[in-house]
């Protein structure tokens, strides 16, 4: 099998061109019936557990759906658009939305920031200081988000953490027993760089396969033609490698939007009075602790339609300055 | 802006050169500062695990220790069943990866290597699919599992099955984009030689295609095996009641109390979920990197 896959596929290949692409009418009904079956595994899977439940989460947002419902003790009762202006008109709603932006901004920004900064070193240094960096990045990319936020957490520990030692080593006494998830702002930067920790990665494979395949000659070309580095990243490197930015972009949004494990266990739930809540973690509490499956369904939605509106305007936010350029 | 400032552009690159030699080993110098910091949290993990609990629950918590013990993870097995628990996660990622690796290749071969109308419709389906925050789907997920427990009670709450459901969904949009790619980049030509040979669409796709698609295989397997073994939303709210069948992310969490959580025992068992993915990852880097590069690039 391995054997096989190291052939060069041009070798192997007779040298017929144009040979099959037109084809009798016959094949190409065979051809539609071969694909369908090729496709209906994928298809039964996907349309069961993503398709269904996404109609079913639209569904449930539209009714009252609570711990009588669930059991099957209390009849339906739709409410319309009931659970969205229960949650339109509920604070804790908007300061819960403006978290979970904030937050997944400053996620975002920072492994794209750091992830380019690193791709661009890696690209500049000899191998073994670059396979260094990636074996480390690898680690950080491959740890589980589970083990990641008890190793942050226990390195920030308010009693035993190495952090705090440290701190309070280099004459911050103030920082001796400091609690890094009490203040709300403290506890959400923490959880960023737990996130930034082990996403940035992504970003830095992406990256440096981008950077690597720019062809030398065309960034001596312009240096030659006496372009500075600035006007070579700017006017050079940035538009080839604009469409592998945009799709770590919008990885990185879609990841870090819905966050959950992260908050879930590093901030135990949702933080001190559920200040840490990002929609996600609110969505599971109203409906697995506070069973209102309703109100649960209803804030999925709206991630679900934010998500898609932050794609959707990027690409065309994207695609309006590609064309500018 | 592009007139001939620079007379002698040779010698501007022999200074060049010349400068960059110790811009470069400070470049090195950093690299290797910024790799040192990124894995410490990973070695802090590690050291932590091994450290006798005296040294763990101590004010002044040294960079290293000089008694190792094996005595945090022998905890995390007797107290709490791990080993069990390692052999579910290893269940539910091992069946996602498998069932998954071959949904996905038959649906990319399908999408690649024949035309029938509504190709471009399913392909666009598959994309939006991506970005659809599987999150947000736990609440009718839960009530589906429910409902399927009913008929087939392995696939229901409690049980792995339900995990492997949802994780095999979860990881089909964005296999089957990725070995697009690939299955793309062999030449039709190839096809039709084997076709000349003598041989069926189904030999050509199942002993020419699959092989030669093996990067792409690999780095997607990687990626649903990740997927299924790091999850905890769904391991959370499908298990609920069976201890038996929870997944390692939950047991980790069992150490967490409030009378004082038992680091020791918690970075054993953080380790002992890190050491699998990681040897993985490390193992197949190579296919990895050029695998989501190369379905980046499609």
């Amino acid at each position: 099998m391995t054997a096989q896959s190291t052939l060069t596929p041009q070798r192997d290949g007779a040298p017929e061109p144009s040979g099959g692409s037109v084809r009798p009418r016959r094949a190409h009904r065979g051809q539609a019936r071969t694909a369908a079956l090729y496709l209906t595994p994928a298809g039964i899977v996907l349309v069961s557990v993503m398709a269904y439940p996404l109609y079913q989460l639209v569904q449930l947002s539209l009714y009252e759906y609570g711990q009588a419902q669930a059991s099957g003790g209390a009849p339906l009762e739709f409410l319309g658009l009931g659970n969205y202006t229960q949650l339109l008109g509920d604070p804790r709603f908007w300061m819960v939305l403006l978290n979970t932006c904030g937050f997944a901004a400053v996620c975002v920004a920072g492994s794209l920031a750091v992830g380019i900064t690193l791709a661009v070193l890696a690209s500049r240094v000899r191998q073994l200081p670059r396979a260094l960096l990636f074996l480390a990045a690898l680690g950080a990319w491959a740890t589980p988000a589970v083990a990641g936020s008890t190793v942050w957490l226990f390195l920030f520990d308010q009693d035993f953490g190495l952090v705090n030692e440290v701190l309070t080593g280099i004459g911050l006494t103030g920082m001796e027993g400091f609690s890094w998830t009490y203040d709300r702002f403290v506890a959400f930067a923490l959880v960023a760089g737990e996130v930034i920790w082990c996403s940035f990665p992504f970003v830095m494979v992406t990256m440096y396969a981008g950077i690597k395949a720019i062809p030398e000659e065309m960034v001596e070309a312009a240096s030659l033609d006496g372009a500075s580095t600035w006007r070579t990243a700017r006017s050079v490197l940035l538009p080839m490698l604009r469409p592998l930015l945009v799709i770590a972009t919008i990885q990185s949004i879609i990841w870090d939007f819905k966050i959950f494990t992260q908050i879930y266990v590093m901030t135990d739930g949702g933080g001190v009075a559920g200040q840490n809540l990002v929609l996600n973690v609110y969505a599971y509490q109203e409906a697995f602790a506070g069973s209102n499956y309703g109100l649960g369904s209803a804030i999925g939605v709206v991630m679900t339609a934010l998500l898609l509106l932050i794609t959707v305007i990027y690409l065309r936010v994207q695609r309006g300055t590609g064309e500018n350029a | 802006m592009t007139t001939a400032t620079r007379t002698a552009p040779t010698t501007g690159r022999r200074r060049k050169q010349l400068f960059r030699r110790p811009g470069r080993t400070l470049a090195e110098i950093t690299t290797v500062l910024v790799a040192a910091v990124v894995a410490f949290p990973l070695y802090w993990m590690l050291l932590t695990a091994f450290k006798p609990r005296g040294q763990i629950q101590s004010t002044d918590p040294r960079p290293w220790t000089l008694s190792p013990t094996l005595e945090n993870f022998r905890r995390v097995f007797t107290v709490n069943d791990f080993g069990r628990y390692f052999l579910n996660s290893l269940l539910v990622a091992g069946v996602v990866v498998v069932v998954s690796l071959v949904v996905s290749f038959l649906a990319a071969v399908a999408l690649t290597r024949f035309r029938f109308r509504g190709r471009t419709v399913l392909l666009v389906m598959i994309l939006t699919a991506q970005m659809v925050p599987v999150e947000a789907l736990t609440i009718p997920l839960f009530f589906l599992m429910r409902s399927v427990g009913e008929v087939a009670p392995w696939f229901g709450l409690n049980h792995l099955g339900s995990l492997v459901l949802v994780h095999l969904a979860f990881s089909l949009p964005f296999a089957i984009w990725m070995l697009r790619g690939f299955v793309a980049a062999v030449p039709a030509e190839l096809e039709e030689a084997a076709t000349l040979d003598g041989a069926s669409r189904f030999r050509f796709t199942w002993q020419v295609l699959f092989p030669l698609v093996a990067p792409g295989l690999v780095a997607m397997s990687v990626l649903s095996f990740i997927h299924a073994w790091n999850d905890f939303l769904f391991a959370k709210t499908f298990i609920i009641s069976a201890t038996e069948n929870q997944t390692l992310p939950l047991a980790v969490l069992v150490f967490f109390k409030p009378t004082g959580n038992d680091w020791g025992a918690i970075m054993a068992g953080s380790t002992l979920m890190t050491i699998p993915v990681l040897v993985f990852f490390v193992l197949v880097q190579r296919h990895l990197v050029s695998g989501i590069a190369g379905a980046v690039k499609e």
